[in-house]
């Protein structure tokens, strides 16, 4: 995958959000929902982002689409910034960059029919030329979902949620994007549908050669469909690896715990748990030093006061943001 | 130990809606042991949620209704309480933890307060020492400023916590069983599998037994001893966890447990899945319910509805064709 060019830079991305203090006339306080994020993403690759929720895995999905405006750092497609764009070239830039929601139920327009909602961002970008057209391509893109083309003209709350999904994977692919991100596509489906969707997303990957940044707390879907996965924890992201590694080679002890508290696979297996103490602290305010600190197994002195970054080690794209790792890690790194 | 707790016999649950009659649970029967963690799983509408609802009686008045069956809950026919005993069996023989802790929760008291008032209620104690006593209990759930928290509002309390507390009221009166109905499906990893713990710990301590409903698989094989899976109202299969996991026999668990992605497997196969989608459950109780997902399916699966028996000792499926001579193997029929 080293061969591929990059299509999408995050450089150093923060995203404050304000919070009202408590009581009438409070004093404002600063949520930190993304701290210096820098991200390379491949063109043609299935990037996973993990984390908890709070952990600010879908504002980085929402930034990246457009919906949130970033306070501080960059976003590049194909080497070009994204966030200085007039809003000629911004409307443009939606044509590449498409997103697929978490709730299958909001995220349609209730009063569309399925074929409207499908054939809507073709109609806005100029996409196809005339009816017939429209009508083969959207004919085109239900059997490709995998949806039946009787269905057409149904309003939403007609379809069960795994074809509302696919309804939504139809409408983003509808005007051939380089870039899908996936915002927890399937968290709300049931296993047996999920798979379902998993598979479906998975082949137009293949066959469109699509990038997609795959937003989910389910680590096993993740691990499933990723190339690349970046652990988030508060904000920040923690560990970057290839998709089989987290499981051979997680580094950082939040992985490791995650890792652990995920549910065993079989009854047999008795699975030694890492413990974190507490819970995810307050993103609301400033904070020092690293941010699993407080909670982490292996809390050093330093890590109360310094900020680790993302470092590579050890074996290829590995990169990990601990001092636990300081020494062993490659000089020259990212 | 062996002696059981609760006895659920062929139970039916309607709803009479406007669009015709729902049969949301239709035909379940099973027995949880003194001590026991039992698991339901199923997808969503498969009548797990029901059926728990069912055994503390809490449907909606007009439109639910248990139609047949008997529940038996330590000797004492729950089917035939009345309103005020009904109101001693909920929370002080069975309690009962919802999916949302945040919902569960009235948000306009304090959690000290909400606790107080349920001892108060069952028992004859003044109020110092029920919050006394309520205090104890959050720091039996490892709530560790238990005096801050009881002064806090639910809204200020993070979802595990508050999952936390409600495990504190449940095992306040000490009930013999404790009704979990997905508790933890809105709460993060690391948060579930604390609570799971949690719940484990429980039950060694109070020998407490445990009615677990999930659609996580991973989370029954941490947590059960015995496991039912349920099909749009109906048990497929029951037997112990174990069992299920080694020796599954209904088709429908083969798609359940195929279709979950492993962290081990390799990304380049394709995820099994179950084609199609359940069925209306208005329309359901003329064949086998699975029958038109099912690959192995044959005539006698559209026609007849499989009746659920016990294939090897503790080991109950409902499929026509596991129950013919020979049997199925998993994976004897390309999918696709």
């Amino acid at each position: 995958m080293s061969e591929n060019s990059i299509i999408l830079q995050i450089k150093n991305l923060s995203k404050d959000f304000e919070v009202k203090g408590k009581g009438l006339g409070g004093k404002k306080t600063v949520l930190h929902a993304l701290n210096d994020i820098s991200l390379d993403i491949r063109e043609g690759e299935v990037l996973g982002i993990i984390g908890e929720s709070g952990c600010g895995k879908s504002t980085l999905g929402r930034c990246i689409v457009g919906l949130h405006k970033p306070t501080g750092g960059d976003i590049l497609f194909e080497g070009k910034s994204i966030l200085k764009l007039s809003s000629r070239e911004r409307f443009e830039l939606c044509k590449n960059i498409q997103m697929v929601f978490q709730d299958p139920y909001s995220s349609l327009d209730p009063r569309h029919t399925a074929a409207d909602s499908v054939s809507e961002p073709m109609i806005i970008h100029k996409t196809v030329k005339g009816r017939q057209e429209l009508e083969k391509r959207v004919l085109e893109l239900f059997q490709q979902v995998g949806l039946d083309i009787q269905h057409m003209n149904r309003y939403p709350h007609e379809f069960s949620g795994g074809q509302r999904q696919r309804l939504n994977v139809a409408r983003a692919i509808s005007i051939q994007p380089k870039v899908v991100v996936c915002d927890e596509p399937v968290s709300a489906l049931d296993v047996s549908i999920q798979a379902q969707v998993i598979n479906l997303l998975k082949g137009l990957q293949k066959k469109y050669h699509l990038t997609y940044v795959f937003i989910s707390h389910d680590l096993s879907v993740v691990k499933y469909v990723s190339d690349r996965i970046a652990i988030m924890y508060l904000g920040q992201i923690v560990e970057l690896c290839n998709g089989g590694d987290i499981y051979k080679n997680p580094l950082h002890p939040y992985t490791k715990a995650l890792l652990s508290a995920i549910p065993p696979e079989s009854p047999d297996e008795n699975k030694e748990r890492i413990t974190l103490e507490g819970e995810i602290s307050s993103p609301i305010g400033d904070r020092e030093g690293c941010p699993l600190a407080g909670r982490c197994p292996e809390c050093m002195e330093r890590c109360k006061k310094e900020v680790p970054s993302l470092l590579s080690y050890g074996e290829e794209g590995h990169q990990v943001a601990c001092f636990l790792y300081e020494s062993k890690i490659v000089q020259g790194g990212n | 130990m062996s002696e059981a707790l609760l006895t659920v016999k062929d139970l039916k649950t309607y709803f009479y809606t406007s669009g015709g009659v729902s049969k949301a649970v239709d035909g379940v029967s099973f027995k949880i042991n003194r001590g026991e963690i039992m698991g339901i799983v199923g997808e969503s509408g498969s009548g797990k949620s029901v059926t728990s609802s069912s055994i503390i009686r809490l449907l909606p008045a007009g439109t639910g209704k248990i139609v047949s069956g008997s529940i038996d809950f330590d000797g004492t026919d729950v089917l035939a309480l009345n309103k005020k005993e009904l109101l001693s069996f909920r929370g002080k023989d069975v309690s009962m933890i919802f999916q949302n802790p945040m919902t569960s929760l009235s948000p306009v008291f304090k959690v000290g307060h909400q606790m107080t008032e349920l001892i108060r209620t069952q028992q004859k104690v003044d109020r110092q020492s029920a919050y006394r006593m309520a205090e104890e209990a959050l720091m039996k759930v490892g709530i560790t400023d238990a005096r801050r928290r009881m002064d806090s509002y639910p809204y200020e309390l993070s979802g595990g916590m508050c999952q936390r507390v409600i495990i504190a009221m449940s095992i306040l009166s000490s009930p013999k069983m404790i009704i979990a109905d997905e508790p933890t499906t809105a709460l993060d990893v690391t948060i579930q599998a604390q609570v799971l713990d949690l719940l484990k710990e429980m039950r060694k301590t109070y020998q407490t037994a445990i009615l677990l409903i999930t659609h996580n698989l991973g989370v029954v094989w941490k947590m059960c001893d015995s496991v039912m899976v349920m099909y749009a109202g109906k048990t497929v299969e029951y037997t112990t966890c174990r069992n299920l996991y080694h020796k599954p026999l209904h088709p429908y668990t083969w798609g359940l447990l195929d279709s979950m992605p492993r962290l081990g497997s390799e990304s380049e196969e394709e995820l099994s899945t179950i084609q199609g989608t359940p069925p209306d459950l208005r329309l359901t109780g003329t064949c086998c319910n699975f029958s038109n997902r099912c690959p192995y399916a044959s005539e006698i699966c559209k026609s007849v509805v499989p009746e659920l028996k016990e294939l090897e000792p503790g080991h109950f499926v409902a499929c026509h064709r596991q129950c013919e001579e020979g049997g199925l193997v998993r994976g004897g029929v390309d999918q696709t």
